[in-house]
């Protein structure tokens, strides 16, 4: 079974909708247990950061998640839910993450092309930097995702397994070991989406 | 590079598709869920559901056939109609739309631009706005373009942006069913004014129309249509490749 984490941020409709589509055992929930005995976790995430972590850390739910990541249970940040991974952020502020990924997270309009609009949204082509991804083993590089997103991690070159370019390389995804970060919602993301995440699901 | 977006825009009234036509293999053309499922099988970027029910027991239908297309479809939902408050935003947002498009419920009532992207984000709020030249300025139009509301549409525009728009819907009455192509003129004043996205609607009459809007305004980010799409006069695969041939980068 797998864990989608919900802390009271975000629409979690679509992604347990898309988990049940390809035939995965899916809960959304904030109970410590159920997270506990899943196989694997999902940390999603819309909005701001400081919140956003305020609210995980007020249910006690990023301890169990440390905890489970430790034990090597496999975990899957997405969006906001990626970013949270990272030690800091500076969006509006300095917020301090949950630490699993080394780098920080910063406003994308600095290091962008002059001229071009934030947020990034839309879609766009997944680069491999580097071999691919187990996460990436049912699609090809060049296929594109859904982003929306004006913060980016950044500092983190070690973890990046693709990146996306808008007058910039913007990390699109990240992992170390068993924890998995994207940028892009694999949710909203069609066809090349629901594959992403089959291959966590079978991880 | 981010993509050029294509978008068709489904009007649904009682649950059904308003406009369905013959598509084949696709055996009820009226169902929200067979067409959306349709276009986004067949290289639609997203989708938009527009709620032209006028009920309250039609608004409760709608609600529950969005979440059915929601449970199904997995590309960006936008909804609008109907949007006059934010628990209308909340209503719809719950049932898995990812953005809700706000046009008269604005216009009646523009804090609600403010009060929504600052629950939901910039990202979720898109105003949509009916324009239409009148003595040489664009006005904003109500009422399904009926009625002139006296507000000049550029500075709308700007000021629903400081408020938090995310998307700018940029719906051409003067070329709207006219089908000779989109409004590059009104087009190119709202890009020159705005930093978001804007979607073009209104005019598209066929596959050349979409080249020569992203060729002649490259700041423009989607192309919206609803009629050429559904009666079949230009099929979504095609379009991307025509615009692949003119350079236009677009999702494949």
């Amino acid at each position: 079974m797998i864990a989608i984490v919900d802390y009271g941020v975000g629409n979690l409709f679509s992604l347990k909708s898309s988990l049940r589509v390809i035939g995965a055992e899916v809960q959304v929930t904030g109970d410590a247990e159920v997270i506990r005995n899943s196989e694997k976790i999902i940390l999603p995430g819309v909005g701001a950061f400081e919140d956003a972590i305020k609210k995980l850390r007020e249910t006690g739910l990023d301890k169990v998640i440390l905890e489970e990541v430790a034990k090597g249970k496999p975990l899957l940040g997405i969006c906001l839910g990626m970013q949270m991974l990272f030690e800091k952020s500076y969006e509006y502020g300095e917020h301090q993450g949950l630490g699993l990924i080394s780098g920080s997270v910063k406003p994308i309009a600095p290091v962008i092309t002059e001229g071009l609009k934030v947020p990034h949204i839309g879609w766009n082509a997944l680069l491999f930097p580097k071999d691919k991804s187990g996460l990436y083993r049912y699609i090809n590089e060049g296929e594109c995702v859904y982003f929306v997103h004006s913060f980016a991690a950044m500092d983190c070159d070690s973890a990046v397994t693709a990146t996306a370019e808008y007058g910039a390389m913007l990390t699109a995804s990240v992992e170390k070991k068993n924890v998995y970060g994207t940028q892009f919602h694999p949710e909203k993301s069609g066809e090349v989406g629901l594959k992403i995440l089959k291959a966590f699901c079978e991880l | 590079m981010i993509t050029k977006r294509i978008i068709p825009c489904l009007d649904v009234r009682d649950g059904r598709v308003v406009k369905g036509v013959n598509f084949e293999g696709l055996s009820d053309v009226s169902s929200p869920v067979a067409l959306g499922k349709f276009y986004s099988d067949n290289g639609a970027d997203e989708l938009v559901f527009y709620d032209i029910t006028a009920s309250v027991e039609g608004r409760g239908l709608f609600t529950d056939i969005l979440r059915e297309v929601a449970s199904q479809i997995f590309i960006p939902l936008t909804v609008g109609g109907g949007i006059n408050a934010l628990e209308d935003f909340d209503r719809v947002l719950k049932c898995g739309a990812d953005k809700v498009s706000v046009n008269s419920g604005a216009i009646k009532n523009p804090s609600l631009v403010l009060e929504a992207a600052k629950k939901y984000g910039d990202q979720c709020v898109v105003l949509s706005v009916d324009m239409k030249r009148v003595d040489g300025k664009f006005m904003v139009f109500a009422k399904g373009g009926r009625e002139n509301t006296g507000m000049e549409a550029l500075s709308w525009i700007k000021r629903c942006e400081k408020m938090g728009a995310g998307e700018i819907v940029v719906n051409s009455i003067d070329t709207d069913g006219v089908k000779k192509g989109f409004d590059l003129e009104m087009l190119e004043a709202v890009c020159d004014i705005t930093s978001v996205p804007v979607i073009a609607s209104g005019g598209a009459g066929c596959m050349q129309d979409f080249v020569d809007l992203f060729q002649a305004l490259p700041k423009v980010d989607a192309g919206l249509a609803a009629s050429i799409f559904h009666f079949g006069e230009v099929a979504i695969p095609d379009l991307k490749k025509t615009l692949a041939e003119n350079n236009i980068i677009a999702r494949r």
